[in-house]
């Protein structure tokens, strides 16, 4: 890991310089602030929309709701947003030619991957946590209280499923000089883990399957099986992340 | 085209070589690149990889930098074994890549602290060596200004400025000159000239004079192989022929292309050529030469300006070896067409 501190430095200046980190931030603030809001106020907003044609009874919008709906957002533009970022991270780097100014340098190929990923995992965390901070809060004025610690864990969980997406895409940017062959591998590992996820036996040890324990923690639950998908999406991510290495020491540049 | 392999190696040195390859090939596909190169260069030399577009340079400089991989044989930068994930083989070497490309968010001056904290400066003196390498590459005024601005010759100055802040054992100049202004030019030359005994510099171009104005010693790569190697006044004494320069007085044209004819016809010319007011003759017997051509321009009815027996350049060694270029040497690009292997 020769020269991690250094390139970490570089990459997470980059994650701002570039306005990754304030734009990312900004859109899940957003999503956090609206996750909430439409839960409280769909029913209100397809009645006043559809009038007296719609006769569908919809029960009355709980804190659960809200939740659920934060982590159908998250899920969804979280991991579109996980595979924006990490697509052209070493992909472009290589086909810039940057990569080879650095790595020209005492820099490990090691350091130089896991100091883009982490940097990767550091902006989703933040903007993970500024989400999180906003539907809190929102559930709170227009609910009821979530419990705080639950709700913390929960959306670490969320943030660890956002950064296997990221690890997915980071991969296919690492194999290839592609940023957009990196993304279709980021979009088609999401399309593919959301089918095998309905397989319980499978889903529970997969990114997708941190959503179900996620969801009781937020809610307060005890007694949820959290140690077996997170090992198992840690693992994964530790997997993809020595996979990548293991290719990129070989690539010339 | 291509000359026999001589080598003209300096006697063998007690310290080891800054640089040895042994058998070096890179193959890409049918596409040979470079073809069993065999090279040792001194320490403290500033040596000049010479050749055309295509001839194998900037192949040479990838493997020793580690950016690209050998398909054969081996090398070794400040003794160690060169590899394409070894940090080691860095801390000694500079390189500035013949197009350099940098972080257009990033300002100057964050460039250099990065690459100083990658060679493990720190604190006061990573600041004073950035500040150093900015002064000495003109470019304290831009530091604080973002790269993606820098023009072409800025950029190629930061290229410099990064490759040499950390104090390189070996430096690597792959087409470094290109994009600089004259004075640039110059400038850099004479940079690189200062590190001689220093530093082991490896400076690959096609510019010749620049070759024959600061490096010690030259290989000379044509299609992948190594054509000579040596020092600078050895290969000159041993490669170019006497050459002879006629500078006609103005408005003899037609004198002067009966004096032409009449030198190609003479047994010791090897080539008589007449351009841009002057007859240049390269000669193969310089007793007989020196003998026969005041005769044959008298004869001629030429009167000269002057008349010279000039120092052979390396442009003559280089032609001498490698030969011009023909249009059927050359693909779409200008490059020579490399050589096709069948046997992958």
């Amino acid at each position: 890991m020769t020269g991690f501190a250094a390139l970490l430095r570089k990459e997470l200046l980059e994650q701002w310089r570039t306005s990754r980190l304030p734009v990312v931030a900004t859109v899940f603030l957003l999503v956090g602030l609206s996750s909430p809001l439409l839960a409280r106020f769909t029913p209100e907003i397809i009645k006043a929309v559809g009038g007296d044609q719609f006769q569908i009874v919809l029960p009355t919008p709980t804190a659960a709701d809200a939740y659920d709906q934060l982590a159908k957002n998250l899920g969804q533009f979280g991991a579109l947003i996980a595979v924006l970022l990490a697509m052209g991270s070493v992909a472009t780097e290589k086909e810039r030619g940057t990569a080879a100014l650095i790595l020209t340098k005492p820099a490990g190929r090691g350091a130089f991957l896991v100091a883009k990923l982490v940097a990767i995992a550091t902006t989703l965390g933040i903007s993970t946590a500024i989400a999180a901070a906003g539907a809190w809060f929102y559930t709170l004025v227009l609910f009821q209280p979530l419990p705080l610690a639950g709700f913390a864990a929960a959306t670490i969980l969320q943030w660890l499923a956002l950064v296997a997406y990221a690890a997915i895409t980071f991969i296919g940017s690492t194999l290839t000089r592609s940023a957009l062959a990196a993304a279709g591998l980021g979009v088609a590992a999401f399309i593919v883990l959301g089918i095998l996820g309905i397989a319980p036996a499978i889903g529970r040890y997969l990114p997708t399957g941190l959503g179900a324990p996620a969801r009781s923690l937020a809610l307060g639950r005890t007694g949820v099986d959290v140690f077996g998908p997170t090992i198992a999406s840690v693992v994964l991510i530790g997997a993809l992340v020595g996979v990548a290495w293991l290719a990129f020491r070989r690539q010339e540049l | 085209m291509t000359a026999p392999v001589t080598s003209l190696t300096a006697s063998s040195a007690v310290t080891p070589p800054a640089i040895e390859a042994s058998g070096l090939t890179k193959r890409f596909g049918a596409i040979l690149a470079l073809d069993r190169l065999d090279l040792v260069v001194p320490p403290g030399s500033i040596f000049g990889l010479l050749g055309p577009n295509g001839a194998g340079k900037t192949t040479t400089i990838r493997i020793l930098t580690g950016l690209a991989r050998a398909t054969s044989g081996s090398a070794t930068v400040a003794g160690v074994e060169v590899g394409l994930d070894e940090p080691e083989l860095r801390r000694s070497l500079g390189y500035l890549d013949q197009d350099p490309r940098f972080y257009g968010w990033m300002t100057g001056r964050e460039l250099l602290e990065l690459v100083g904290r990658l060679h493990g400066l720190a604190g006061s003196e990573l600041r004073s060596r950035v500040d150093e390498m900015l002064a000495r590459t003109g470019l304290t005024a831009a530091a604080h200004r973002r790269i993606g601005g820098y023009s072409g010759g800025m950029r190629q100055r930061l290229g410099i400025a990064q490759a040499l802040l950390h104090r390189p054992q070996i430096l690597f100049l792959d087409e470094p000159v290109s994009s600089l202004d004259p004075e640039g030019r110059r400038d850099l030359l004479e940079l690189i000239a200062g590190l001689r005994g220093e530093a082991t510099v490896v400076f690959s171009t096609h510019v010749l004079a620049d070759v024959e104005r600061i490096c010690d010693r030259v290989a000379i790569l044509d299609r992948g192989r190594l054509v000579t190697e040596g020092q600078l006044e050895d290969l000159l004494a041993a490669h170019a022929r006497p050459i002879y320069r006629l500078v006609p007085a103005p408005g003899q044209s037609g004198a002067v292309d009966v004096l032409v004819d009449r030198l190609r016809a003479a047994p010791w010319t090897t080539v008589a050529s007449a351009g841009d007011d002057l007859v240049r003759v390269t000669v193969s017997d310089p007793v007989a030469a020196a003998g026969g051509i005041l005769p044959l321009v008298v004869a001629a009815g030429v009167v000269l300006d002057a008349f010279e027996r000039t120092r052979p350049t390396l442009e003559d060694v280089f032609l001498e070896l490698v030969g011009p270029a023909t249009a059927d040497d050359l693909d779409g690009r200008g490059f020579i067409r490399p050589r096709e292997v069948s046997d992958r």
